[in-house]
This record gives structure tokens, C-alpha cells and sequence, in this order.
């Protein structure tokens, strides 16, 4: 059978479709960072463990490093480029002033990661998803404190160990949006 | 990373002709398990076809009061499901244990089943393993072994099943519906996993091919009342050294209905029948739930470095045990 080990596919990133001749094995981070110059999305420990290259897919939080680019074609992804409105002199997405304001972080590798990420916390908890730490599973309010917001962003590691401020900018972003 | 082909499957039937028209395919699920091990060199199939956008990701109520839920539906969406957190919260809350936000919005419910084990051993290409290179020999059990299985494994592999979901399930009675090439089949999970034997790189019962479609959740009751616990090394995102799921129906102080299942204990979710049998017709309390862990525990085997799981299992099963007994409602 006629193998193809590479496809055109179009990629949607930030709300523009770019076309790609990619070898199948691209994953989308390495498609984002050495195809689309999109350098924001970190690499870390490229095996899904560390969090540094969360994007958002179909608005949904993903570890870019393993999803293949191909498999993503046709959906939309936003990477860290494309949340807020910094690139375009505006103003910035309230998770990104959060970690400013309460200095959410040190070398600043992870922080793309964190960001992604925690914009998806916000809209999976306005959702009324629950977490590993919500008392009761079934519940229909569940209030985003300090344990549920270390839960949920607990995909997301910082080797400096930022996790106070960034459970403080998680926690101030999320009150700023209720 | 070895080159291979990729191919979108649009309905069943293709995705299983395609899977059987190249001897090295492998299916795509959300590639969160699959995708790595192939970085690794662990899996090197020349072919993926791509099932995660068949129309197979609906979580639907059947006429029994039970659930369906689709091969495809994300970790994220069956845990988020108002049915499965009311109905079977062991489920949900199983789910919700396991992974990252990230990793379980990409996971499938059938690639959950599927997932390898993290044995170092199996996941490192420079070392034997039975598992990955059959009668290559396992050098976890003279070495690293301190999150390894004491129930069910063999002289050839100790590894554990990683998954928190297929716990959840076992316990209560879920079934597998797959599609073979000669037509569709339904599978008890407690059956879908083959015992380790000498035969461990053939971990379950599918037959070539077969492609998982979806999982029943029979409409029992007593899943209602069903809770998930999880020990690990640290407080999220890692894989259990231990957990239960279990559900406990009392009647006039009669234990008259139980389902136990154990995770990280043995190379597939442990359904601790023992236990149960112990349990079922006793009167409720410590000293019931103490002699239905010891039951289930004498088969245990362990080994230098994971003994500690004997007294782990031990105290999860009298705990939960005792917690359910005393939750309202029950």
C-alpha cells in the first residue's frame, strides 16, 4: 500500500489559516515554533509532563508537544500570540495583567504554559466543571478557591517554584471575571 | 521517530479496513499515551489512522437508567457529564484523579482502556523488557520496582495498569462494545484484560483490528452512592501507588450489596471478588471490612521494595469501606 509520510494541511492558528507541507511526525509545538515562528509556545519536557507548551484547541487546553500538527488541521488553535490584545497595542488578557500585577513568575519559561492554561481554567470553571479536589463531584456551584485553582493548574510546572504568586494571579483573575 | 503514514477515518468500517490493510497500523485516539511512545522508540507503527473524529464521542442515557459513552468522548467531557458526576461518581471522580486539564481534553475514553504502563523499563528502549520485547526478561523485579503490581503478575512482568477510569469502571459492571471485522462484540471490562501469564505484550482480548466503539455502564442503583480514592506521591498530577472505587448498599445492618475494585495493584483494574464475597450477607463494620481486605490481600506477592501496598490496600479498602457505611443514604 502507497505510504505518504508528509501532507499539506492548513493550519488555523490564531484566526489565520496557513497551509504546510509537514513531515506527518511534526508535532504542533514544533509546527508553531519552527514553521510558523510563534516562539511564545515553550518546549519543555516535550512528553506531555510539564505544561510549558499549552495552547488552546477548539478553545480547549492542550500540551502541544503531543498532538500531532497533522491531526490538529482544520481546528483552531490560539497560542499565547493570540490571547489579549498586546500584539495590536491593546489591552491585555485580565490573566496576563493577574500575573503581572502579582508577579506570577521568575525565569518566565512556563509562563506561556500558565497563561493558556489558566485562561482555560476560567472558562472550564464558569462551565461548572469539577476537579479532583471538589467535595462533591455532583455539585452544581463549585467555588474556584485556592486548592481547586492548585488542582486545576497542576499540569503546569515552574521549576522556580512561582506557585504562590501564580495561584494569587489565577485566584484575582478569576474574581475579576465573575 | 520512525516515518509513517496517516489516514483520517470518516466511519467505522473504514477505520477498520484502513488499521487492516497495513500489518504495522496503529489507531490515533488523542494520541496522549501513543504519541509519546512513539518519541520514545517504544512504538514505531508505519501507519496511523486517525480515529478521533469518528461520530463516536456522545455520552448518552440508556432505557435502564445506565450510560453509553462513546469511544471517543474526551476524559474531560465524560467527568464533566451531569450523568456520570450524579449517577457514577466513582466514574467522575476517577476521571478527574487521573492526568492534567490539558492531557484529559485530548484523551479518548477507549485510548484510557488502552494505555501502556509507565514501567520505567517497558517506556526505556535500552533495557529488557517482556512486555515490550517478548523473552527479553524484566529487570523490574530485581530492580525498581516500588510502584509494581502484588496481585496477578508474573515471573515475565509486574507491571501495573496505570489507569484511574478503568478502576472506576470495573467496579460497577462496565462493558466494552467493539467493532471487529466480522462484526460487533461486547466485552465485560473484568474480562477485556488478559490474565499476564507468560504472555505479557498481549495485554487484552481484542482480535486484530478491532477497534473499541464505545463503554455501557449498566443502570445500577447502588453506582449512585460509588466514590473513587487515589494515593499518590504527590497531590495531583501523577499516577496512583494505590486506589479503590467502590460502592456499599446496607440493609438492617447486612451488608447486601458491594463492589470493590483496586487500581496500581495488578497489570489490569482489580475487581477484589474476594473481598466482596466476604462482605455480602456480613454484618456492617470494622471488623467485616478488615477480614474482606485480608481476604483479597492473601493472594498478594510482594516484592523488596513495593510491600508497603499490603497495608496501603489494606487500610483504603477498611477506610472507604467505612466511609461509605456511614454516608447518608445509603
Amino acid at each position: 500500500m502507497e505510504r505518504a509520510t508528509a501532507a499539506t494541511i492548513t493550519l488555523t492558528v490564531n484566526g489565520v489559516a496557513h497551509s504546510l507541507d509537514i513531515d506527518h511526525r511534526t508535532t504542533l509545538l514544533d509546527a508553531l515554533r519552527e514553521r510558523l515562528d510563534l516562539t511564545g509556545t515553550k518546549k519543555g519536557c516535550d512528553h506531555g509532563q510539564c505544561g510549558a507548551c499549552t495552547v488552546l484547541v477548539e478553545g480547549r487546553r492542550a500540551d502541544s508537544c503531543l498532538l500531532l500538527a497533522v491531526a490538529v488541521a482544520g481546528k483552531a488553535v490560539t497560542t499565547i500570540e493570540g490571547i489579549g490584545g498586546a500584539a495590536a497595542g491593546e489591552a491585555l488578557h485580565p490573566v496576563q495583567q493577574a500575573f503581572l500585577d502579582h508577579d506570577g513568575y521568575q525565569c518566565g519559561y512556563c509562563t506561556p504554559g500558565q497563561i493558556c492554561s489558566a485562561v482555560a481554567v476560567l472558562d472550564e470553571h464558569a462551565a461548572g466543571w469539577p476537579s479532583a479536589v471538589t467535595g462533591d463531584v455532583g455539585a452544581e456551584e463549585i467555588v474556584l478557591d485556592e486548592p481547586e485553582i492548585r488542582e486545576r493548574m497542576s499540569g503546569n510546572l515552574c521549576r522556580c517554584g512561582a506557585y504562590v504568586s501564580i495561584v494569587a494571579a489565577v485566584a484575582d483573575a478569576a474574581g475579576a471575571q465573575s | 521517530m520512525r516515518e509513517f503514514g496517516y489516514d483520517r477515518a470518516t466511519d467505522v468500517a473504514g477505520a477498520i479496513a484502513l488499521l487492516g490493510a497495513d500489518p504495522h497500523a496503529h489507531y490515533l485516539g488523542g494520541g496522549t499515551n501513543l504519541v509519546d511512545l512513539m518519541k520514545l522508540g517504544v512504538e514505531a507503527p508505519t501507519r496511523l489512522v486517525d480515529v478521533s473524529r469518528l461520530p463516536l464521542a456522545g455520552i448518552e442515557v440508556l432505557p435502564d437508567g445506565g450510560l453509553r459513552i462513546g469511544s471517543t468522548a474526551s476524559n474531560s467531557d465524560i467527568a464533566a457529564h451531569p450523568d456520570v458526576r450524579r449517577r457514577f461518581p466513582a466514574v467522575a471522580q476517577a476521571v478527574l484523579a487521573g492526568a492534567s486539564g490539558q492531557l484529559r481534553n485530548v484523551a479518548t475514553a477507549g485510548g484510557n482502556l488502552l494505555q501502556r504502563t509507565r514501567c520505567p523499563y517497558f517506556t526505556d528502549v535500552t533495557k529488557p523488557c517482556n512486555k515490550r520485547v517478548p523473552g527479553t526478561g524484566c529487570p523490574a523485579r530485581d530492580g525498581e520496582h516500588h510502584n509494581h503490581a502484588i496481585l496477578g503478575a508474573s515471573v515475565q512482568c509486574i507491571a501495573t495498569h496505570p489507569s484511574d477510569f478503568a478502576v472506576g469502571l470495573v467496579a460497577l459492571d462496565a462493558r466494552v462494545t467493539v467493532q471487529e471485522s466480522d462484526g460487533p462484540r461486547e466485552i465485560p471490562l473484568e474480562e477485556f484484560y488478559r490474565p499476564v501469564g507468560s504472555t505479557p505484550e498481549r495485554e487484552t482480548v481484542l482480535g486484530p483490528g478491532a477497534l473499541i466503539t464505545g463503554i455501557v455502564l449498566p443502570g445500577l442503583p447502588i453506582a449512585a452512592r460509588s466514590r473513587y480514592r487515589k494515593v499518590r506521591e504527590r497531590a495531583s498530577y501523577a499516577f496512583a501507588i494505590g486506589s479503590i472505587a467502590a460502592a456499599l448498599h446496607v440493609t438492617d445492618g447486612t451488608v447486601t450489596e458491594v463492589r470493590i475494585a483496586l487500581g496500581a495493584v495488578a497489570s489490569r483494574p482489580w475487581r477484589a471478588r474476594a473481598a466482596e464475597r466476604v462482605l455480602l450477607g456480613a454484618p456492617v463494620g470494622a471488623d467485616a471490612f478488615a477480614d474482606a481486605a485480608d481476604a483479597e490481600l492473601a493472594a498478594a506477592q510482594p516484592l523488596r521494595d513495593n510491600a508497603y501496598k499490603v497495608p496501603l490496600m489494606r487500610n483504603l479498602i477498611v477506610t472507604m469501606l467505612s466511609e461509605l457505611a456511614e454516608a447518608p443514604g445509603r
